[in-house]
């Protein structure tokens, strides 16, 4: 039997006083691929937020349940180490903190958490050698800090890098694909397409269909104005492609 | 492959862990501060003439001085009458001959403190001079060092042993005429270290001198003095603590450092007096002169600190390159959390011909911390073709802080070249964020951040105490966010 990774029930969320989310819903299983699709503005960079566990949100109804445990009762950090994990729209600069001791820290905290050993530096290079080579990552990338400096492209590979890395239990991918050549585009999915495993599950955000015809989506849910107001199969994003949002929304006018 | 951050694992969460008192009796001096005090002290070291003679002329200066105004830093003012100039614990007879003899609750007191006087242990491999309030109690491995001609001992005791070498270089590089804290050192100095390295030695191990407040209202004086002659070479480290009090105390010492031709003198400072309370209540007030005189061709003189404590600290570690082919070097980390204050920085003045320096500062500043740098490039007209590079960055964490910068350069010749770099940067709600997504939790997340900030100092104190460092600097920004 699948077992649910995520549920969310009727999630209303804002920012100082702004309502952003309206009542979300969403059921992620073992196995299952999803994308959230939607315009600029619409709160898909929020509800990610809120599932990493980021400050300053107000929750004002609804619940998130993570493996049936309350997800909003653990911190950022706790969820982290049960196996969520965030691929940022913006990845943050951390200067003078090279990438080695970076990523080590971040595994050696999951394995703590999970009562294994701690990797030394020898095991934990032996376990990214070949990670590196999926992502095309260069040589000296594990002794730059966290990305500073990097090009846009080099961020969302990090991204993924670390994502291959810590093997997560439910990846949320927000719009790892904008700034990406198609190259890239390639390489960053063919790094998704490795994790999917049938005990754990992706969420991949994005604005244009063009992820999604490297990372196959089981499901595609259009969020539009903080509600999901539509979800198909991958047929609904070559739709979205060719008719653009804006017919979703006369229908939703229309029925409502 | 270990990085320097790699360490940071091992964190000690805790407040300041050094802020104990040893009961013992002592045998102080009355406070306040005339004529009488000078000579007390002098009498009680059984000085020679020239010295107590040296201290008067200095106290007489020091009556016509006015205390510097210029650094940013405040408090409130200090009445020198109610200082005690002198404590020392009780001791039968001349002192302690062995370690054998020394009282057995200040072994005790610096084992504590992680600083074992037995010449075993954690650090089998330093020679340490342990100062309590003003009087040094206890010198390791004398014995080795001597073997090698090295001499290192209580400056009291080079007064007594070496009293030509004291004669000859006492106030040489810093003059008792230099500020007014110098001055006042000079009159009331109690101990401190002495260090002499003789031509062609290489140091067989890291010196170090562990100075320890004790005793309540008093004020702690010392001075060091590291000679290295010709083509010698000496590693040399300080390390202090005191007890938590309510009321601020005053240590006002004086390192002066001569380096002869070819010669190295590497100083590294690892200050962790107390830095008062959350509200700013008590803590140290650390006004220090440390100047070095590379005074041979091809000398090297390198000051390494890592500055977590004290109320107050004003301090500018310098070098007078006045060797041909001399070199200087400052590497800097201040920390200032909860309400500390610190104005430091270095100055390095090029004399002779082709000389460099090389200045890296890093301050941080959390809470209601204000963190200045100061810095003064000097390249006289003789010191044609030589060359500064100065960088200096500041950490912010949170919005109360406040880091600030002023460097000073003059340049009197068209053949040298002097380069200033400054940063500041602040550790922003998104890195944290972006750590604790990654399971890494934020204090943890903040050591990383700061311990990257501050790699290029930590790489060059020497290992045994980088790690130390690091450590005390975790302990530092310790409830710094959030
Ligand atoms: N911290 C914030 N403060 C105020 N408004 C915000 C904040 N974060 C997001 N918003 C607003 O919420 C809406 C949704 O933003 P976002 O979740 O980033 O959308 P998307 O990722 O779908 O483009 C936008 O109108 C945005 O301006
Ligand atoms: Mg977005």
């Amino acid at each position: 039997m699948k077992q649910p990774i995520l549920e969310i029930t009727n999630l209303h969320a804002g920012v100082e006083g702004k309502q952003i989310l309206k009542g979300v819903n969403l059921r992620i299983t073992e196995g299952e691929v999803h994308a959230i699709m939607g315009p600029n503005g619409s709160g898909k960079s929020t509800l990610a937020a809120i599932l990493a566990g980021r400050e300053g949100y107000s929750i004002t109804e609804g619940q998130i349940h993570y493996y049936g445990k309350d997800l909003l009762e653990m911190s950022p950090e706790a969820r982290a180490r049960e196996g969520v994990f965030l691929a940022f729209q913006y990845p943050v600069e951390i200067p003078g903190v090279n990438t080695t001791y970076f990523l080590k820290a971040a595994v050696n905290e999951v394995r703590k958490h999970n009562g294994l050993s701690e990797y030394d530096a020898m095991e934990f290079l032996n376990l990214v050698k070949e990670k590196m080579k999926i992502l095309h990552l260069p040589e000296d990338f594990l002794k730059r800090p966290v990305n500073a400096g990097f090009s846009g492209g080099e961020k969302k590979r990090n991204e993924i890098f670390q994502m291959v890395v810590l093997d997560p239990k439910l990846a949320i991918l927000d719009e790892t694909d904008s700034g990406l050549d198609i190259d890239a585009l390639k390489v960053v999915s063919a790094g998704v397409n490795k994790l999917k495993r049938q005990d754990n599950a992706q969420l991949v955000i994005t604005h244009y269909q063009r992820l999604l015809d490297y990372i196959i989506p089981d499901f595609v849910h259009v969020l539009f104005n903080g509600e999901i107001v539509r979800t198909g199969g991958k047929e609904l994003a070559l739709e979205l492609e060719e008719r653009g949002y804006d017919w979703i929304l006369k229908e939703e006018l229309q029925t409502a | 492959m270990t990085t320097a951050t790699e360490t940071i694992e091992g964190f000690v969460k805790s407040e300041y862990k050094y802020g104990f008192f040893t009961d013992i009796e002592s045998d102080s001096a009355p406070p306040g501060l005339n004529e009488d005090i000078v000579q007390f002290i002098s009498t009680k070291k059984n000085e020679p003439e020239f010295l107590l003679e040296w201290r008067l002329k200095a106290y007489r200066h020091w009556l016509k001085m006015e205390e510097p105004k210029w650094p940013k830093v405040s408090y409130p003012k200090i009445d020198f009458q109610k200082i005690v100039y002198y404590s020392a614990p009780k001791r039968k007879g001349d002192g302690p001959k062995s370690l054998d003899e020394v009282d057995p609750k200040l072994l005790e007191t610096y084992e504590k403190l992680g600083i074992p006087l037995r010449e075993r242990g954690r650090l089998a491999g330093v020679a340490v001079d342990a100062v309590f309030d003003s009087v040094s109690v206890a010198t390791t491995f004398k014995g080795t060092l001597a073997a090698k001609g090295v001499i290192f001992c209580s400056f009291s005791e080079a007064v007594h042993e070496h009293p030509d070498l004291i004669k000859k270089y006492l106030g040489s590089v810093v003059p008792y005429t230099d500020n007014f804290y110098a001055a006042l050192n000079s009159a009331v100095f109690s101990d401190g270290s002495f260090c002499f390295i003789p031509k062609g030695v290489r140091c067989p191990m890291e010196l170090s001198t562990y100075f320890r407040i004790n005793a309540a209202n008093t004020g702690q004086f010392e001075r060091t003095l590291i000679v290295a002659e010709e083509s010698s070479h000496v590693s040399y480290l300080e390390g202090c603590t005191a007890p938590m009090r309510d009321e601020n105390q005053l240590h006002a010492a004086v390192v002066e450092l001569v380096a002869l031709d070819n010669a190295e003198i590497k100083y590294s400072t690892v200050q962790n007096w107390y830095p008062g309370d959350e509200e700013g209540r008590g803590g140290i007030y650390n006004f220090v002169t440390k100047r070095g005189l590379c005074k041979g061709r091809k000398s090297k003189i390198s000051w390494t600190q890592v500055e977590t404590g004290s109320a107050i600290t004003w301090k500018y570690p310098s070098v007078v390159l006045q060797g041909e082919n001399s070199t200087g070097e400052f590497y800097s980390v201040a920390v200032t959390n909860n309400y500390q204050q610190a104005d430091t920085g270095t100055k390095m003045v090029h004399v002779g011909k082709n000389t460099r320096s090389t200045i890296i500062s890093k301050g941080i500043s959390a809470k209601h911390g204000q963190n200045s740098y100061r810095g003064l490039v000097k390249i006289q007209k003789g010191a044609t073709g030589s060359r500064n590079f100065s960088q200096c960055d500041s950490l912010l964490i949170g919005n109360k802080c406040g880091a600030h910068t002023f460097p000073y350069i003059e340049v009197k010749n068209t053949s040298s070249s002097v380069e200033h770099e400054a940063t500041t940067s602040k550790i922003g709600e998104d890195q944290i964020f972006y750590c604790n997504s990654r399971g890494i939790e934020t204090q943890d997340a903040v050591n990383m951040i700061v311990n990257g900030f501050c790699k290029e100092v930590f790489k060059e104190l020497p290992m045994e105490f980088a790690v130390e460092a690091q450590k005390l600097l975790g302990v530092s920004l310790e409830g710094s966010v959030g």
